[in-house]
């Protein structure tokens, strides 16, 4: 491809540029995650006085203790059912309002809200209506015969905070499938009308390939949010009880690292958070945009 | 030009002026974990310093809960922005005291100072919670409080039990707790705050046991955990057992904040929480009237419970200031501590009244006549002589010890784990805990 190409005699102008973006590169991102990296490495008490270098104990420990691996699988656990639940939802509700001709947009709008809302308020207002002594949930679930008891219940307490972060989600993702939607056009669906096709097989068949490019790029998007952004959630919630049966990695990361002061584990932990959110980036560019037919 | 050099001698003269009033008044930050009423309280106590001298200035500053304000203190230590003052839970004593070079120690602060400094003034238990192996108080003993009963009189009346008598053991609260429910009193009969603190804790306390080696951890950093004993074990087996009937409810990890509206909504009969959670009951039990009475304890393991052990937090000052800032700490420590001052605290509060002398302000004043079950705490804190299991106890990092705690206690709730693997469970992750802050402050 030959375009015209406009060339700076000066050498330093491209760098000046790029200058400012690389300064809070580095002060923002790369310098915090190089002292967690050495950190890492490191037994500390928590006012620094006292540092032993002490090569991957941390690491080895982390992952001799079955806590740690507890909270991998719990992670694993909690980012399939969000993105799963929060996905299919949103495609719905999605096609649902697609297939409204009227007041469509004021269905949109309505389903757009939660995603308005902070995900620590999210977690106080679940909390709330499911809150074993207080909550609106339980009481009902009391009268259906359900006993009701996150503080306690271990399965519980992960469907709620499953529900709780998916909620958050939805209005995210059904904005991208609304949009995805309309992109799909007319005339492919009408001709398969003509031949017989019912709403079903044409959903499956046309409109939902026709998706992919949507659905992978929110699968990715998704597990992100699940795996990282759901801790003001947790921490509203459950606080990553009832022993650990909550605890997903970024908020397991807090906890060490915040309120038990363990600064090497942590910080391991975070070296951990870290590759995992490259490897996933990776897949994103290598695998997910390549094998999508656009 | 003449103008000009007028106009900036007048500038650098106001300048001099502003500063030299800043001057004269030495700034102490102090940093504190008090929110709503009692965050007024305590801003109360550094106004009333602030208007009692012109010399120095108390400026409080809500930095959150207890962990969050420790944190935040670490963070600012590492980064040399500490305050002069922080306030720090007792959970947090073991890893300051570690802290040697973090802290400027309250004994010799004030002697250095010139301040009056008596340990023999501060009640017994305060003093042997705080105090090091050589007897020295390292912090400003400032909220004190301890585990006591709460009940709901009217409840009890409507289930048939005398109004004015509280269980005295666990055995009569298990029955009492039974009939509130069966005659549909209640739907529960007892909850709990802070089960690692009131029902592990002081139940070792109480029943005179170990709760770890080395004097419950006051020996040294090579301490173990103890808490699995037969005891306590059986003590877990009763919660699980009356948890399953219903007799008792869970309310929730740390300091157990669903346990609180249980009571105040009529739901359980019983609360077991901080002396300090007074004002809180009080206020939100409009609709019935408390009863207030010591903690329960097992007439077959013993019939002369022990001390209860202390909660709540000290003022640590912290090291890298002036001098002069020192000694407005110092003063400023003298003014808390006073028995006007203390008394007053003690008696919006709940929480102990630290000093002997604020103890017999509050008698003679009539306060304890007048307010039924406001000594309750005093008295169970200070009942017979304490033992090395009763005098408290001293571990580092002992917050992730008290998280393993409640994660152990949820797993015998769900039932997943008898009492004893919890408690043998609890004791192996809270040794492997331990042995870190051995390890990291050798």
């Amino acid at each position: 491809m030959q375009t015209k190409r406009t060339t700076f005699p000066n050498k330093l102008l491209p760098y000046a540029l790029l200058a400012p973006q690389l300064a809070v590169t580095l002060i923002f991102f790369i310098w915090p995650a190089a002292q967690a990296v050495k950190s890492s490495f490191e037994r500390e008490d928590p006012f620094g006085f006292k540092t032993t270098f002490i090569w991957f104990e941390n690491y080895s420990r982390l992952f001799a203790d079955p806590g740690y691996v507890n909270s991998l699988t719990k992670t694993a656990m909690f980012a399939v059912s969000v993105t799963l639940l929060s996905m299919t939802l949103s495609l719905i509700l999605a096609v649902a309002v697609s297939r409204v001709l009227r007041s469509n947009r004021a269905y949109t709008t309505l389903l757009v809200w939660p995603y308005a809302v902070a995900p620590v308020v999210v977690g106080i207002l679940w909390w709330f209506m499911f809150n074993p002594t207080i909550g609106i949930a339980p009481y009902l679930m009391r009268a259906a015969g359900i006993s009701w008891n996150h503080r306690v219940d271990g399965n519980q307490a992960m469907i709620f905070v499953i529900i709780a972060a998916s909620w958050k989600q939805i209005s995210y993702n059904f904005l991208f499938f609304v949009a995805g939607l309309q992109s799909v056009p007319q005339s492919l669906t009408e001709a398969a009308a003509i031949d017989g096709a019912g709403p079903f097989k044409r959903f499956w068949t046309i409109v939902f390939p026709l998706l992919s490019p949507t659905t992978f790029f929110l699968l990715i998007v998704n597990i992100n949010y699940a795996m990282f952004d759901t801790f003001g959630i947790i921490d509203a919630t459950t606080s990553g009880g009832p022993n650990q049966a909550t605890n997903i990695l970024v908020y397991k990361v807090y906890a060490d690292g915040f309120l038990g002061l363990n600064i090497g584990s942590s910080a391991a932990q975070s070296v951990v958070l870290m590759a995992i959110v490259i490897v996933l980036t990776a897949i994103q560019f290598r695998y997910v945009e390549r094998r999508v037919q656009y | 030009m003449k103008n000009l050099n007028g106009v900036a001698g007048l500038a650098a003269l106001s300048l001099m002026l502003s500063s030299s009033a800043a001057f004269a008044q030495t700034e102490i930050a102090w940093w504190h974990a008090m929110d709503a009423e009692l965050g007024q309280r305590l801003e109360a106590i550094a106004t009333g310093f602030n208007e009692s001298q012109s010399e120095f200035v108390v400026v409080p500053s809500y930095k959150g809960s207890y962990p969050e304000t420790l944190t935040a203190a670490i963070a600012a230590f590492r980064a040399n922005e500490q305050p002069a003052i922080v306030q720090v839970f007792e959970v947090g004593t073991g890893t300051m005291m570690a802290a040697k070079g973090a802290v400027n120690p309250v004994y010799s602060l004030m002697t250095e100072n010139g301040e009056a400094w008596d340990p023999s003034g501060f009640l017994a238990p305060v003093t042997g919670y705080y105090s090091d192996t050589d007897g020295n108080i390292l912090s400003m003993p400032f909220n004190s409080s301890t585990p006591i009963m709460y009940y709901n009189k009217d409840v009890f009346e409507k289930a048939g039990l005398d109004r004015e008598t509280p269980p005295k053991t666990w055995a009569e609260l298990e029955t009492m707790s039974r009939q509130i429910m069966e005659s549909g009193a209640a739907p529960c009969g007892f909850t709990s705050g802070w089960i690692s603190w009131v029902q592990l804790e002081n139940l070792s306390a109480i029943h005179d046991q170990p709760y770890g080696t080395l004097e419950n951890g006051f020996g040294g950093l090579g301490s173990e955990f103890t808490f699995n004993g037969e005891v306590q074990v059986k003590h877990w087996e009763n919660l699980k057992k009356w948890a399953d009937e219903g007799l008792f409810q869970y309310g929730g990890p740390v300091g157990g904040a669903d346990a609180p509206p249980k009571f105040y909504a009529q739901e359980c009969a019983i609360y077991m929480n901080s002396s300090a959670s007074r004002a809180g009951v009080v206020n939100n039990s409009k609709e019935f009237e408390v009863g207030f009475a010591p903690l329960p304890y097992y007439d077959d393991v013993t019939t002369e419970p022990k001390n209860s052990i202390i909660g709540g937090a000290t003022l640590w000052a912290l090291n890298g200031k002036d001098p002069e800032v020192y000694k407005g700490v110092a003063q400023f420590f003298t003014y808390l501590s006073s028995p006007e001052v203390q008394a007053d605290w003690h008696q919006a509060t709940g929480y102990l009244p630290i000093t002997n002398a604020a103890y017999e302000l509050g008698q003679e004043q009539g306060y304890y006549e007048a307010n039924p079950g406001s000594d309750i705490a005093i008295n169970q804190i200070t009942r017979g002589t304490p033992t090395a299991n009763s005098k408290g106890i001293r571990f580092g990092n002992l917050t992730q010890a008290r998280t393993v705690v409640d994660e152990e206690f949820e797993a015998l709730l769900a039932g997943n784990k008898t009492a004893q693997e919890a408690l043998d469970a609890a004791v192996e992750r809270g040794n492997q805990i331990l042995r870190d802050f051995e390890a990291a402050n050798q």
